[in-house]
């Protein structure tokens, strides 16, 4: 890994998004929205006394770290529309750049982009619903960090996807981290799912994280097994997309659909 | 003589039932422009593709500086750069940012006084801190001719680098390509359709046609060999009567 090339991509980002309206908007518009729409239901489930223990934190935390997960994969596989709307991959991968270094280069851009709209959020809350996350202390953080993973492993897949697939696929971005929301379980626990969803919702880290979640904001308790299970399987699910990231460059390489993806 | 700095051999590209390039072997020499010539779909930008690994070969070997491009991705591309007329950059940056981000790529030293020596012999000082979306065909050339030379590779790849240009600025390209190439001694891999070009820059030439060679020598050598007037002549000739040896 030559950590110069990986910085050097990420400043390609950089100088786009500082330049950018309408991708800082997308930073901020967004979470703003959705954080004052669902602000609105908690108030409205209160004023209608609707018993839900810690509704605020049930709602607003769920929003905010869903928000980590989707701002984590967009930000590995929107890096990549990004060079395919520019035709920059011939640049890129004619160069020393390697694969392992350009999907680094992604997660570590993501990590700017989930930072920066995960505070936003935060302060969001703070301000309008006096909902103070950071309350909840360090016991989120090694939820946050799955998520992000989780993020990443959704990012990847995505990305693959719309390498092997080109243009037609590219709604993927935004689309296909949706397909694993209902059974992440973000908004109410596992166990209304029906029972098959249950058996498929606890081998996704998501639906671990958002089960412990629920336990950190509400209860205040540390969930160490769903802690384990979501690292576990995020590790896992990681090390398999990489690979078949890899196994999909190589294919487009010898396809020829490298130069090609984007036209 | 000098040694091969590129070596292919017996290169193949299938695209299914679909031969691109077959069975092609050639040298590139230290300091020597070859000139790639052929009709459109003969397998010229395809053979560029797969000396930069950007397409992976049915069979065949391709070194450089002698070691095997599909074990030695990284070291050989750190010395090899191309630029084509049908390349583009981020739109959104602006001209010195995306050779900034060029350099950082190339691991470049020193990159503001390299960034300000290519933008000064390129005479591109007008337009560094103009967002590249803006830029005129001739100045996207300039500017990739920029980001392939900025790295001071020992071979590059041109991939007709002076199509759809005005001829005051193919003149001023190609001038600076010969002065830049004599005086760095770099080994250059030149296409392009037009005839003229081809025999002033190239110091020899391959002639590819449905993906084989069918033709090769200097400019001189392969005018006589089929009894013609001018490169052009023989190209209309070897293009119109298929795999004509």
């Amino acid at each position: 890994m030559n950590l110069g090339r990986i910085g050097g991509l990420l400043s390609r980002h950089l100088y786009l998004y500082k330049r950018s309206f309408a991708r800082m908007l997308e930073i901020f518009y967004w979470p703003f929205l959705d954080l004052v729409v669902w602000g609105f239901i908690t108030i409205y489930l209160k004023e209608a006394g609707v018993s839900l223990h810690g509704a605020v934190a049930f709602f607003l935390g769920a929003l905010i770290l869903w928000d980590v997960l989707f701002r984590a994969q967009q930000g590995v596989a929107v890096s990549f529309l990004e060079e395919m709307w520019a035709r920059n991959l011939m640049n890129l991968f004619a160069s020393p750049l390697t694969v392992g270094e350009y999907l680094a280069s992604t997660m570590i851009m993501s990590v700017l982009k989930v930072t920066a709209v995960g505070s936003l959020m935060m302060m969001f809350a703070w301000a309008f619903y006096s909902y103070d996350m950071l309350k909840m202390g360090l016991s989120l953080f090694p939820f946050i960090l799955n998520l992000v993973l989780s993020g990443w492993i959704i990012g990847v897949l995505t990305t693959s996807i719309i390498m092997r697939f080109g243009q037609q696929a590219e709604v993927l971005a935004w689309g296909l981290v949706f397909l694993f929301q209902p059974i992440s379980c973000v908004f109410y626990p596992l166990d209304v799912l029906p029972p098959i969803l249950q058996s498929i919702a606890w081998m996704i880290p998501p639906a671990h994280i958002f089960e412990g979640m629920r336990m950190v904001l509400v209860d205040g308790a540390m969930p160490v097994d769903h802690i384990f299970w979501a690292t576990g399987l995020n590790l896992l699910f990681f090390a398999m997309v990489v690979a078949w990231f890899y196994h999909t460059f190589n294919i487009c390489k010898d396809k020829g659909m490298l130069v090609r993806v984007g036209e | 003589m000098s040694k091969p700095i590129v070596e292919v051999r017996n290169l193949t590209k299938q695209f299914g039932g679909f031969t691109a390039v077959n069975n092609i072997s050639f040298e590139i020499n230290e300091g020597e422009i070859l000139g790639l010539l052929g009709p459109n779909g003969a397998g010229k930008t395809t053979t560029i593709h797969m000396l930069l690994g950007l397409i992976t070969p049915s069979s065949g070997s391709i070194h450089m500086f002698g070691l095997d491009l599909a074990q030695h991705r990284e070291t050989i591309l750190q010395q090899v750069n191309f630029s084509s007329t049908y390349i583009s950059m981020p739109f959104s940056l602006t001209v010195e940012e995306n050779l900034k981000v060029i350099a950082r790529l190339y691991s470049i030293q020193n990159i503001q006084r390299r960034i300000d020596d290519i933008i000064e012999k390129l005479e591109m000082g007008d337009i560094r801190s103009k967002l590249t979306r803006k830029l005129s065909s001739g100045q996207m050339s300039r500017l990739t001719l920029a980001k392939a030379l900025m790295t001071e590779p020992k071979v590059l790849f041109l991939d007709e680098p002076t199509a759809s240009l005005d001829p005051d600025i193919v003149n001023k390209i190609k001038g600076f390509l010969k002065e830049y190439q004599r005086t760095a001694g770099l080994s250059i891999l030149y296409t392009s359709h037009n005839m003229r070009e081809m025999e002033e820059m190239s110091n020899r030439i391959i002639f590819l046609q449905q993906g084989q060679i069918v033709a090769e020598g200097t400019a001189d050598q392969i005018i006589q060999r089929y009894g013609q007037r001018d490169l052009e002549e023989v190209f209309l000739k070897l293009a119109r009567e298929p795999k004509a040896k």
